[in-house]
């Protein structure tokens, strides 16, 4: 055997123990990722699960139209207006007839939650003849008392709920007229002072309104930019340049696009603070780079061999894109369509910028009406102070994750299925 | 080949001809710096299948491509001459090229079948230039073409299809078929065969003899022996220069020029 074979030989061992190092850090690093993931998951859900249930107290409710203030049954606005929480007061008195001082009877109305007279309003409008009738009804805890139950026992001496108010909520516990059932507020109502009644839909339907004009106007924009730049603009200077700023506009920080929106879409085009519309626009702006680029490539990838088929066939220039490379493009674009919808998502800084981190409570109804959207919730949520918006911060947390995996997955499928072999 | 041979002056044999169905004189293509085509002055007769041979890189595939403008795509590429199909100028600036490529079609090297059913592949030239609407006229046109094309009784069950599940040959043949469904008058191909299997490509050179009663069919072919099959006249380029044009038989038995010799003879390639 000749020298050179020998050398290779000798060269062998080195090489392979090369890459077997190579091997080893390739897989510490996949490994120290998904460890990552696993105690990043681990961590939100356990600390989230939580808030998707909640404490309920069960009590007698004598529907009293005295201590309602109702005369007349059939008067909606009577019922609409009248006294809820006497109601409430009387039943938790009833309940602990032992509470007799002015500051126990303030501790002992602090049970139940705020809110839950509106559930018992809601009842008697759906049906006025509950008056004069005893019912049990399962009432809405205070977060302090859900704390407390949610609690393991040994963690009940760090909660915060007063030693008075321990032995009651024992007591009911004893009696079995305490519940945890499912949190019906978190994806029925917007965002509140009490955390027991506190949810994401507002959130929710603010990130959607917004994403929607989002994609209304970045997808066209976008698709139509690159169509252009791709097929139809003359190679020289200016496009070059445009090219550069395209993909250097993908790299800006995204608050930078806020204050663009606030310096021209609220100071001077004056349109209101706060809504979707405006925050769309921003996304917009934001997006409109990836789905540019991202559509270009997919453009590209349409084998000249097709265009040119279609040119001989005689179509002209705006034919072949529109029969032809459009089409078959479209699932690229598709995709970076969604990934790009998927990172809009998750925006928070540009939409602070231009207000949309205001305490909404209702449900907007249209890309117009104040909102907020959901990583701006979190943000809130993760500065109030009450003990329970931490669960419920990890549970908007939760659902954000859950609509961007949802998104991205179909993002991958997508790309996927419609994957043409030529 | 050396360059001691020295080009003729003028093409050898008969480039011309009386009552051309296309009409090329003084052509000079280049691209960007390079010029590709020198000096070329050919006739193309009515419903004659003439053959462009040569060796690699002579310029017979520019040439060809110049003939339905296809090499306006490519930005630095210049041509200039002139090119008349009967009596038009096909580089008239008032010509619309859309109109042209209707009536001078064109099949590739590679087979390019569009990513659609074979039904819509063949009706997609004569719906995209208004030719037939209705749907019974255009089952009319493509019947008529893919029987033209020797694949209608492959095909008839499987109209739809997806064009680019067909085999090699049987796409080649589609693209054919593709391009003979809008009536062209002149139809152009580009070294059709050579990407085929040879059944396929006899099947084609079939074809293309029984097109020729009702076309004009130019071939750029690389082998010497499909063009001595399928063509009335042969065409012989070399570096971008017209050297020999004459019948087939006369070319390939008694070639005038020294190049045209050595081709044939194989001493280049």
């Amino acid at each position: 055997m000749n020298k050179t074979t020998e050398q290779v030989r000798q060269s062998l061992k080195s090489r392979y123990r090369a890459e077997k190092r190579f091997r080893a850090f390739g897989i510490a690093a996949v490994t120290f990722g998904l460890l990552a993931v696993v105690v990043l998951f681990t961590d939100i859900i356990s600390k989230g699960a939580s808030a998707f249930v909640e404490s309920y107290i069960q009590l007698d409710i004598h529907w009293d139209a005295a201590v309602l203030g109702i005369d007349d049954p059939n008067d909606a606005e009577q019922i609409n207006n009248a006294n809820y929480d006497a109601l409430i007061k009387a039943s938790l008195r009833d309940r602990f007839p032992e509470v007799t001082t002015r500051l126990e009877r303030r501790s002992l109305y602090q049970l139940v939650s705020s809110g839950a007279g509106f559930l018992l309003r809601d009842q008697l409008q759906a049906n006025p003849s509950l008056l004069g009738s005893t019912q049990a009804q399962w009432l809405l805890a205070d977060d302090d008392v859900d704390m407390f139950i949610k609690a393991g026992a040994d963690k009940r001496n760090n909660v915060r709920l007063a030693e008075v108010a321990r032995s009651w909520v024992a007591g009911l516990e004893q009696d079995g007229d305490i519940d945890i059932k499912w949190n019906a507020s978190l994806f029925s109502s917007g965002d509140s002072r009490e955390p027991e009644q506190a949810g994401v839909w507002a959130a929710v339907v603010g990130s959607f309104f917004t994403m929607l004009v989002a994609l209304v106007l970045a997808f066209p924009i976008g698709v139509a930019a690159a169509i252009y730049l791709e097929e139809f603009a003359p190679r020289n200077r200016y496009t070059d340049f445009i090219e550069v700023n395209i993909n250097n506009l993908a790299a800006v920080p995204s608050i930078i696009f806020g204050l663009l929106g606030l310096a021209i879409f609220i100071n001077l085009f004056g349109m209101p603070r706060s809504v979707p519309l405006v925050g769309g626009l921003v996304l917009t702006l934001m997006t409109l780079p990836t789905i540019i680029i991202s559509a270009r490539a997919a453009i590209k990838s349409v084998p000249p061999s097709i265009r040119e088929a279609a040119l001989g066939m005689g179509a002209s220039r705006m034919q072949v894109v529109m029969h032809h490379v459009l089409p078959l493009a479209m699932p690229g674009m598709l995709t970076g369509a969604i990934i790009g919808m998927a990172q809009a998502l998750g925006e928070t800084a540009p939409l602070l910028m231009i207000g949309m981190v205001a305490f909404i409570v209702d449900i907007p109804g249209g890309p117009l009406d104040s909102a907020t959207v959901l990583p701006v919730q979190i943000y809130l949520w993760a500065d109030s102070p009450e003990a329970s918006f931490v669960a419920l911060t990890s549970a908007a947390i939760m659902v954000l994750m859950g609509f961007l995996i949802t998104m991205n997955t179909l993002a991958v499928l997508l790309r996927k299925r419609l994957e043409r072999r030529w | 080949m050396n360059q001691k041979t020295p080009y003729p002056e003028k093409t050898i044999g008969k480039p011309l001809c009386d009552d051309a169905k296309m009409s090329m004189r003084n052509v000079n293509v280049f691209y960007g710096e390079s010029q590709a085509i020198h000096d070329v002055n050919l006739d193309i007769g009515k419903h004659e299948v003439i053959a462009l041979i040569g060796p690699s890189g002579c310029g017979k595939s520019t040439f060809l491509r110049c003939l339905n403008r296809m090499n306006d795509t490519i930005d630095i590429c210049k041509v200039k001459g002139s090119f008349l199909l009967d009596q038009d100028n096909i580089y008239d600036p008032k010509l619309d090229v859309v109109e042209l490529r209707a009536r001078v079609g064109m099949v590739f090297q590679k087979p390019n079948p569009f990513p659609k059913s074979i039904y819509e592949n063949v009706a997609y030239g004569p719906r995209l230039h208004g030719l037939a609407n209705k749907r019974f006229e255009l089952d009319e046109i493509v019947e008529n073409s893919l029987r033209k094309a020797g694949l209608w009784d492959e095909v008839k069950d499987r109209l739809d299809q997806p064009g680019i599940g067909l085999s090699g040959g049987q796409q080649q043949r589609l693209c054919i078929a593709r391009s003979i469904a809008v009536s062209p008058e002149v139809v152009l191909m580009d070294e059709p065969c050579s990407a085929l299997d040879p059944i396929a490509t006899a099947k084609i050179e079939e074809l293309i003899d029984e097109l020729s009663s009702q076309y004009t069919i130019v071939i750029v072919t690389h082998s010497m022996q499909q063009a001595a099959r399928v063509s009335d006249r042969t065409a012989y380029f070399h570096l971008g220069r017209l050297i020999e044009v004459n019948d087939t038989h006369t070319v390939f038995t008694g070639p005038e020029h020294t190049l045209t010799e050595a081709y044939i003879t194989g001493r280049f390639g």
